[in-house]
């Protein structure tokens, strides 16, 4: 059902919401599972929340170096979370746009 | 149209240089295929061996002489001195992107499963071994194993 609500939701050119106030938690495990991913962990949620935090302080998502550092993730595990493209992945089930940066 | 443009799976990147602006391209497009979920090989050949040799890794520097676009006339950019300082200049410009030391950025590149190869020929010809090498390497291989890895994805020359 929660499939459903995501689904009508407006999005940007990357598959990524359109509007971040249409992002609620069971938002943010609908878009989990577009990406592949059936269940978010308490691992998961300390990556999509300290994204959206520093979205929140900067305007853009944090480097993955940033992210690694800082939110308590490694690198390994992060890929382990996020696979197939953790910056990208993360991001958008935090309901923020494609991040913008290079690192 | 869409037929034509197939997602790119799989990238092959050669380091062939040993200056930090030789080297950094291949890692921030390494580093950056992961983050797109394309699997990523580095193959580090000739002087990019210096990428991966522990000892000099973490003390590249900037070429300033030979180098048009550092738009510093030869001769001044030969002064004792000039490569260091503008080393140091770069490296905290690409702090502040948080683009990570050579080291660092290796071992995340490793960690975010990108697999380093050194080439064999220039293994031999320097006299290196194994041992000289950070522990992300993960073999010493040919040119022939080279393109054999490399199949069915794009290899990039830097």
């Amino acid at each position: 059902m929660t499939m459903t609500v995501a689904a009508e939701l407006a999005r940007d050119a990357d598959g990524h919401l359109a509007n971040r106030s249409d992002w609620n938690e069971e938002v943010a495990a609908a878009l989990a599972r577009e990406e592949g991913i059936e269940e978010l962990t308490d691992r998961h949620w300390a990556v999509i929340n300290f994204m959206r935090k520093e979205f929140d302080a900067k305007g853009d998502a944090p480097s993955i170096r940033k992210l690694t550092k800082e939110s308590g993730v490694s690198t390994k595990e992060l890929y382990g979370l996020f696979p197939k493209g953790p910056a990208k992945k993360s991001a958008k089930i935090a309901g923020l746009p494609k991040p913008k940066g290079c690192i | 149209m869409t037929n034509n443009h197939q997602p790119i799976e799989k990238v092959s990147i050669i380091i062939s240089r040993g200056s930090l602006e030789g080297v950094y391209p291949g890692l921030i497009m390494a580093n950056g295929a992961r983050m797109e979920g394309i699997e990523a090989t580095l193959f580090f050949t000739f002087f990019g061996l210096d990428a991966i040799i522990r000892r000099r890794m973490d003390r590249l520097k900037v070429a300033t002489v030979g180098n048009p676009a550092m738009h510093l006339p030869t001769l001044l950019g030969a002064i004792p001195g000039m490569s260091s300082f503008a080393t140091s200049r770069m490296k905290r410009e690409m702090e502040k992107l948080d683009i990570p030391p050579v080291g660092e950025f290796i071992e995340m590149i490793h960690d975010a499963g990108g697999t380093l190869y050194a080439c064999k020929a220039t293994v031999d010809m320097f006299h290196l071994s194994k041992e000289d090498f950070c522990p992300q390497v993960e073999d010493i291989i040919s040119v022939g194993q080279f393109y054999e890895m490399s199949a069915g994805g794009q290899i990039i020359f830097t």
